[in-house]
C-alpha cells in the first residue's frame, strides 16, 4: 500500500515567556523604557519552553483510519493542527500526499446573520471546497442535515440541534484524500450522532485516509484500524486499536480517586479538580456500592456566567456513557466569578461492581458545542466499584445493582 | 478517487516567507465569499447599514462646514465649503474605515484562524471591500451635492478609480501591518482610531494644501495627502492640484505596502499560537 502521510521527528514547542495571550502594546512601551534598568540590575530570564510534541514519527498508508488517543494536553490537537497547517512545527517534517481536509470543529465560520443556504457556501469555501463542488453536493448536504424548510432563515434563529446538523452536514461532504477529524461526533442528538458516525465510517471505507482524534473509546474502537497513544508529546504505543486502548487506559488512569488539573489558559469556566468520596471523607478510587458515592467537582469561574452547567459522567472503560448528570436544576442561575465546588450524590446500590470512568465538565447546554470559552471536560480517572457488604450475589450481572427483590411462588 | 497530485510538505520555516501566489489563486473563492459575507452582514443587519455609509461623511461634513467653513472661514479654493470638505471626507472615511476594519479582522475571525488553514492574508484584505461599497453609496450623495451647487459633473470622475486603487494599496499595507500586530498586542485596535483622529489634521481634508504655508512638507510626508487632493481634483474638475504630491504618495504607498506585507508574512505562522 502506498504511504500517504509521513511524519518524521515532528516537534512543537511553545515559548512560555512569549505565549502571554493578552499581551498589550502598552507593556512593550513600558518595558522598552525599563530595559536599561533591567540590563543593569535585572536577573536573566530563563528561556522556558513547553514541548507540546517531541520527536513524533509515524506513517499512514492509503485507506487507513488512524486513531490518536491520550489524555487532554498530551499533544493530540497540536499534532492535528500541524498536519492541517494551522500552526507550524518547531522541528521535523511531515509529508502529505493529496488534498487535505479537516473536520475540526463543526460550525467554524458560520455567520449568525446569514441564512442556512448562505452559510453552506461560506462554510464550504472555508473548508476549501469550490463553489462548483458545493453546488453539486448541495442537495445531498441539505438532505443529510434535514433542515430544508429553514434554508432561507438566518442561522441565529436555528435551534442548537439544527445548527450542529447543518454544520456537520457541510463538513461531512468534503471530498478530500486525507481527512483529519477532531472530536466532532459528540454533537447533536443520539440519532444524529449515529448518522454522523455512519457517515464517517462511510468516508473511511471509501478508501480515504483518515486521522481521527477522540476521547470516546467506543467510537475509536468502531472506526480505527490502527491507533497511536500519545503521552507527554511522545508516541508511547503504535499499533492494533484494541491493544492501544487498553494500553492507554492502563497507563493513563490513576486510582487515587482524585485528580487535580492545571490549565494555563484562562477560560470563562475551568475545572480544577474532580474527586470521588465514598466513606470516611477522603477521596478514593475504590468505591463501596453499599454506601452513597459523592462526586465533587471543583472549578473556577473567571468571569460571571449565566446558564452554564456543571456535569459529571460515569462511563464504561470502553466509553459507553451510563450516566450524565448536570446541575441545571441547582440553585445557581448566574455564577459570579470565584472558586466553586459542586457535589453530586449517587445513591447506594445503583451501579454494579466493576470498573468505570468518571468524567466531569462544564458547558452551556443551549449553545452547546459552539461555546469553547465555557466548555471544558476531562476524563478524570477510573474507579473500581466493590461490594463490601457481600450481597453481590443478589445483584446478578449488568451495570445496575439496585436492591430489588425476587418473589417466587408456585402457581400450580 | 480524486487525487489532485498535490503534495504538502510541512516544515518549520525561517525568516521572510515569500507569498505563494499559486495558493492564493486557489483560495480566490474564499476571498470573494468572505468579502461578500461582510458586505451582506453590514447591509442586512439594519436599515442603518446603507444609511450609515451616508450619515458618517454627511454629518461630519455639516459639522465641519459650520465650524471650519462658516466660523473659521477656512478657504476652499472657491468651491462651496460643504462640497470641498465632503469630497475630501469621502476618500478619507474610505481610508480610515478600511484600515480600522482590517486591523481587527484577524481577531474577529479568531476561531477560523485557530481551526482551519487558509492563507491568512485573505482576511484583512477581504474586509476592505465593505468600505468600498460604502464609498460607492456615499459617492452618489456627492454627485447630488455637485448638482445642487451647480458644479459640472465630468467624465474625469471615472479616473478617481485609479486614486481609489492606490488608496486601497495603502490601506492594505497599513491593514496588514496593524492586523498582524493586533494579534500579538490586543490594544492596537484602540490605538488606531485615535491615530486617525489626529492624522486628519495633517491631511488636506478640512483645508486645501495652499493654506499650509511652511508646513507643507508635513503634508507631503503623509501618504494619504496626495490622494485626497488628487481625488478632489478629479471629482471637482477645476480644483488646482500639485501632482508631485500624488507622486510622493505613490512612492510612500509602495514602501508601506512592502513593509506591511513583509511583516505580515513573517509573523503569519504564529497567529494560531497567539490568537
Amino acid at each position: 500500500m502506498e504511504t500517504i502521510i509521513t511524519v518524521k521527528n515532528l516537534s512543537k514547542s511553545y515559548d512560555i515567556g512569549k505565549k502571554e495571550k493578552d499581551a498589550v502594546f502598552r507593556d512593550v512601551i513600558i518595558n522598552t523604557f525599563l530595559l536599561p534598568y533591567r540590563l543593569l540590575f535585572g536577573k536573566r530570564k530563563v528561556n522556558a519552553n513547553a514541548w507540546a510534541l517531541r520527536g513524533v514519527s509515524f506513517e499512514v498508508k492509503k485507506g487507513e483510519v488512524l486513531g490518536i488517543i491520550g489524555k487532554n494536553g498530551v499533544g493530540k490537537s497540536t499534532l492535528l493542527k500541524i498536519l492541517s497547517r494551522i500552526t507550524e512545527p518547531t522541528g521535523g517534517m511531515a509529508i502529505l500526499k493529496g488534498r487535505v481536509g479537516s473536520l475540526i470543529e463543526v460550525g467554524t465560520g458560520f455567520h449568525q446573520e446569514l441564512t442556512g443556504r448562505e452559510n453552506i457556501y461560506l462554510n464550504g469555501a472555508i473548508l476549501g471546497m469550490k463553489k462548483k463542488e458545493v453546488d453539486s453536493k448541495f442537495n445531498e448536504i441539505v438532505n443529510f442535515s434535514g433542515i430544508e424548510r429553514y434554508l432561507d432563515v438566518p442561522v441565529k434563529k436555528y435551534s442548537s440541534g439544527m445548527y450542529v446538523r447543518l454544520a456537520f452536514a457541510v463538513a461531512a461532504h468534503l471530498d478530500t484524500d486525507i481527512l483529519l477529524v477532531d472530536e466532532v461526533l459528540s454533537v447533536g442528538d443520539v440519532e444524529f450522532q449515529q448518522k454522523s458516525l455512519d457517515k464517517v465510517k462511510d468516508i473511511a471505507s471509501g478508501g480515504r485516509t483518515v486521522i481521527f482524534v477522540s476521547h470516546n473509546m467506543s467510537v475509536i474502537n468502531q472506526l480505527c484500524t490502527r491507533c497511536l497513544v500519545l503521552s507527554n508529546g511522545k508516541i508511547i504505543f503504535d499499533g492494533d486499536t484494541e491493544k492501544a486502548i487498553s494500553h492507554y487506559l492502563a497507563s493513563e488512569y490513576e486510582y487515587f480517586g482524585h485528580r487535580h488539573i492545571k490549565r494555563d489558559k484562562k477560560k470563562v469556566m475551568q475545572l480544577r479538580g474532580v474527586s470521588l468520596i465514598n466513606k470516611g471523607g477522603t477521596p478514593s478510587g475504590i468505591v463501596d456500592i453499599g454506601k452513597p458515592i459523592q462526586i465533587v467537582v471543583e472549578y473556577d469561574v473567571n468571569r460571571d456566567v449565566s446558564h452554564a452547567v456543571v456535569y459529571a459522567k460515569i462511563s464504561s472503560v470502553e466509553g459507553v456513557e451510563f450516566l450524565k448528570s448536570t446541575d441545571k436544576n441547582g440553585e445557581l442561575r448566574t455564577r459570579k466569578a470565584g472558586k466553586y465546588k459542586s457535589f453530586l450524590e449517587i445513591p447506594q446500590f445503583l451501579i454494579n461492581t466493576g470498573r468505570y470512568v468518571l468524567s466531569a465538565g462544564c458547558e452551556i447546554p443551549d449553545k452547546n458545542l459552539v461555546d469553547t470559552e465555557v466548555f471544558d471536560e476531562i476524563d478524570a480517572f477510573q474507579f473500581e466499584c466493590v461490594d463490601s457488604s457481600g450481597t453481590v450475589d443478589e445483584h446478578g450481572s449488568g451495570i445496575l445493582a439496585p436492591k430489588y427483590r425476587w418473589h417466587t411462588e408456585k402457581v400450580r | 478517487m480524486k487525487s489532485m497530485g498535490t503534495t504538502t510538505i510541512i516544515e518549520p520555516r525561517r525568516g521572510f516567507v515569500s507569498i505563494d501566489l499559486k495558493e492564493l489563486l486557489r483560495y480566490r473563492e474564499l476571498f470573494f465569499i468572505l468579502a461578500i459575507r461582510d458586505i451582506k452582514v453590514r447591509y442586512k443587519q439594519t436599515i442603518f447599514g446603507g444609511l450609515w455609509a451616508i450619515a458618517q461623511p454627511f454629518l461630519t461634513m455639516i459639522i465641519f462646514s459650520f465650524f471650519f467653513g462658516s466660523l473659521a472661514k477656512i478657504p476652499s479654493e472657491n468651491f462651496p465649503y460643504p462640497v470641498f470638505s465632503y469630497s475630501g471626507l469621502l476618500l478619507w472615511i474610505f481610508f480610515s474605515n478600511s484600515v480600522n476594519v482590517a486591523t481587527s479582522s484577524l481577531i474577529n475571525d479568531a476561531r477560523l484562524i485557530s481551526k482551519i488553514y487558509f492563507p491568512r492574508i485573505i482576511l484583512p484584505i477581504s474586509t476592505m471591500f465593505v468600505s468600498l461599497v460604502d464609498y460607492g453609496v456615499a459617492g452618489i450623495v456627492l454627485l447630488g451635492m455637485m448638482r445642487y451647487y451647480q458644479i459640472a459633473i465630468t467624465p474625469k470622475i471615472l479616473l478617481s478609480v485609479g486614486i481609489l486603487l492606490l488608496t486601497m494599496l495603502l490601506s492594505s499595507g497599513l491593514g496588514l501591518f496593524f492586523s498582524a500586530l493586533n494579534v500579538r498586542y490586543r490594544d492596537i485596535k484602540y490605538v488606531i482610531p485615535f491615530f486617525f483622529q489626529l492624522l486628519i489634521f495633517v491631511t488636506p481634508v478640512i483645508y486645501p494644501v495652499s493654506v499650509s504655508g511652511k508646513f507643507r512638507w508635513l503634508l507631503f510626508l503623509n501618504p494619504i495627502s496626495g490622494y485626497i487632493e488628487g481625488h478632489r481634483a478629479l471629482w471637482l474638475g477645476s480644483y488646482p492640484v500639485e501632482w508631485t504630491m500624488v507622486g510622493v504618495s505613490v512612492v510612500l504607498t509602495i514602501i508601506i505596502f512592502i513593509i506591511g506585507l513583509a511583516y505580515f508574512q513573517s509573523v503569519e505562522r504564529y497567529f494560531a499560537d497567539y490568537i
